[in-house]
């Protein structure tokens, strides 16, 4: 029992990270309807920015001034690519975003460098022994994991909080819902997007600086990507929710699968089974664990 | 001036059908073709074989192929290194097993294989479009890399899945210098080029192109999806497959999966996008650009006497490869084969502006 426990905080933990990054993906998505490929970019570049700086100066000093090149890589976003393409269909906006995703993974590396950069949070690395009376060998437990899954929740319960209760956060909503009655009742469409753009930069941000305490900060970083998209096509593309749910769900099964299935089919199985659940489940119910039903007109 | 078209009467069917209905357009190809088959091999140096044409071609044909998928038929794809690495595999895997083969039937063999393996990745496109439809080729993407490093029977046993093919041999001739590569690459993919041009303007392109702009509109008027998308997922994987399996054979000639993977998937979209999306020719532009770019910006610093390290060159190219793909979308939705036909408009009023 001990080791199956084992694997399953394991597989949350994994979990709780990919709900990070996929937040980011459902905030874009929720505000504006673009499907934002870059957000692995962004959580590369966040932490990239990140990692650099805070050789220079203190953390909390770092990270006020890699926030506040997010807001600008926002702005910019919302001036240079979303602005060009209001109206065009969904999958136009999504290539473009692949555009920002090349551009800048190869900005951020241009300007920070691209070795492996450490982040350190002053974190306990040791993992510690829990519930050792209970279980035969106790349940190893990792503090930094811990204090990950706290950061996200944290910032789940803050983004709930702006959605719901701050007029920005009512804004947002109403751009979701309908861009052109948005405008026309005074809600600035531009800045909205510069304000959730920065919204998932700042998420991009601590994604990227607790990956980065556990990984190190480089290139593979932006991969994690790959691994939010099956999260967000799991738990629905509008859904902070279905982000995190949908996030310990993937995270859970994959490592499970690793453990247990992986030594019989050859291992290494990590990369696809996510993609294989999500897809799996797309095929019984298109619109995801919380996401709105799409339904066609003609 | 250079591109009038008046005077030139159509006075049957089959010349209003033709395929270039215009004198200008007929001449054009044929000079390209007869520049392409014979003068370019007479001046071409064994590196401009190696490193731009014979590349060029292969990832062309991919290109067209990804093109009927996502130009023709709206249908997203971010798996195609997948289906290359699929193609290449089931050809060494023919190639290998059955050395008797003709190397065109081990070719066309290889493309039906993909055919079928494209084609179970397109259910999910009966069921999904757009965005998810995107997620389950990029699963397509990842469960090859891992079959075919996995799997040991399907590389003949080699670790880590890489393999070296055969040389290519036809008829008692052997594929081994540059231009015989090159013309063979050449002749297979001007035929699959006039395949994809004819089946674009039939009724099975038009049930695509109909899916593509609006799926339930083509619905109502007959189009039946199921067989408008898996045809389109068919062929588009048959050109991708045969293609991969080119560019490991005449190519690479030795590879493994990592050859595939996710970026070259990514570099095909790219391919598309600058160079057009619904356009065969676009298919041909887009190779060559994302083909000679990278050559290009190697180049230019040396010729100012800038001297950039490798990796600050990769990373430039990663910046202009991203912003080209912005601009395109922004400025030229088209691409570059949009690009080329305001230059025809232009040529037909010249030098009159009105």
């Amino acid at each position: 029992m001990g080791p199956f426990i084992e694997v399953i905080l394991g597989g949350l933990m994994a979990g709780v990270l990919y709900s990070l990054v996929a937040l980011g993906f459902v905030l874009i998505y929720k505000a504006s309807g673009v499907f934002n490929f870059a957000q692995g970019a962004m959580v590369l570049f966040a932490a990239l920015a990140f990692a650099r700086l805070s050789e220079k100066m203190p953390m909390p000093v770092a990270f006020v001034l890699a926030m506040g090149i997010m807001v600008i890589v926002a702005w910019l976003i919302e001036r240079l690519v979303l602005r060009s393409l209001v109206n065009q269909e969904g999958i136009i906006l999504f290539l473009a975003t692949f555009g920002v995703t090349y551009f800048l993974e190869g900005l951020g590396q241009l300007i920070f460098g691209s070795d492996i950069y450490p982040i350190d949070l002053g974190l306990p690395k040791e993992p510690r022994i829990i519930f050792e009376s209970t279980f035969p060998g106790g349940i190893l437990i990792n503090i930094e994991d811990l204090v990950a899954a706290a950061v996200a929740g944290t910032l789940v319960l803050f983004l709930a909080l702006f959605f719901q209760k701050t007029t920005v956060g009512r804004a947002l909503r109403a751009v979701a819902d309908d861009h052109q009655a948005a405008q026309s009742v005074g809600i600035p469409l531009n800045r909205i997007w510069v304000i959730v753009w920065s919204v998932s930069g700042f998420v991009a941000l601590v994604a990227g600086v607790i990956w980065g305490s556990k990984l190190g900060v480089q290139f593979s970083l932006a991969l994690v990507a790959l691994k939010a998209i099956p999260v967000v096509i799991l738990g629905g593309f509008t859904s902070v929710p279905g982000a995190i749910v949908g996030g310990l769900i993937i995270g859970v099964g994959e490592k499970v699968a690793e453990v247990y299935l992986g030594p019989i089919i050859g291992g290494g199985i990590e990369n696809w089974f996510a993609y294989g659940l999500a897809l799996a489940f797309l095929m019984v119910r298109p619109e995801g664990l919380f996401g709105e039903r799409h339904i066609d007109r003609v | 001036m250079f591109y009038r078209e008046n005077g030139q009467f159509k006075t049957s069917y089959a010349d209003d059908q033709a395929l270039l209905s215009i004198k200008q357009d007929k001449w054009f190809i044929w000079l390209v073709l007869a520049v392409a088959f014979a003068v370019v091999p007479m001046f071409a140096s064994e590196y401009l074989f190696r490193a731009i044409l014979i590349p060029f071609l292969i990832l062309a044909l991919a290109a067209i192929g990804l093109n009927l998928l996502v130009g023709y038929c709206g249908q997203i794809s971010l798996g195609t290194g997948a289906f290359m690495m699929v193609g290449a595999y089931a050809a060494y895997n023919i190639a290998v097993r059955i050395p008797e083969l003709n190397i065109l039937v081990v070719f066309i063999l290889a493309g039906l294989i993909t055919t079928v393996v494209g084609m179970v990745f397109g259910i999910p496109s009966l069921r999904i479009k757009g965005l998810y439809l995107a997620v389950a080729t990029l699963a397509a993407q990842f469960f090859m890399d891992w079959l075919f490093s996995r799997v040991k029977w399907l590389t003949n046993d080699s670790s880590s899945g890489s393999v070296s093919a055969p040389v290519v041999e036809m008829f008692g001739f052997k594929l081994d210098s540059p231009i015989a590569k090159y013309w063979f690459v050449l002749a297979i993919v001007v035929l699959f080029a006039l395949i994809a041009k004819n089946l674009v303007r039939s009724n099975i392109g038009r049930s695509w192109m109909a899916t593509r702009d609006m799926d339930v509109a083509a619905e109502i008027i007959g189009i039946r999806p199921v067989y408008a998308k898996l045809s389109a997922f068919a062929v588009s994987s048959f050109f991708v497959g045969v293609s991969g399996a080119l560019w490991a054979f005449v190519h690479l000639g030795s590879w493994e999966p990592l050859a595939f993977d996710i970026n070259r998937s990514f570099t095909m979209i790219f391919m598309i996008i600058i160079g057009g999306l619904g356009s065969i020719l676009g298919s041909f532009l887009g190779a060559a650009f994302i083909v000679v770019l990278p050559l290009v910006l190697n180049q230019v610093p040396i010729w100012f006497g800038i001297p950039i390290s490798t990796a600050t060159a990769s990373h430039l190219e990663f910046m202009i490869f991203g912003a080209l793909i912005v601009f395109f979308l922004i400025v030229e939705p088209h691409g570059l084969a949009r690009l080329w036909a305001i230059a025809k408009e232009k040529l037909r009023i010249w030098p009159f502006p009105h």
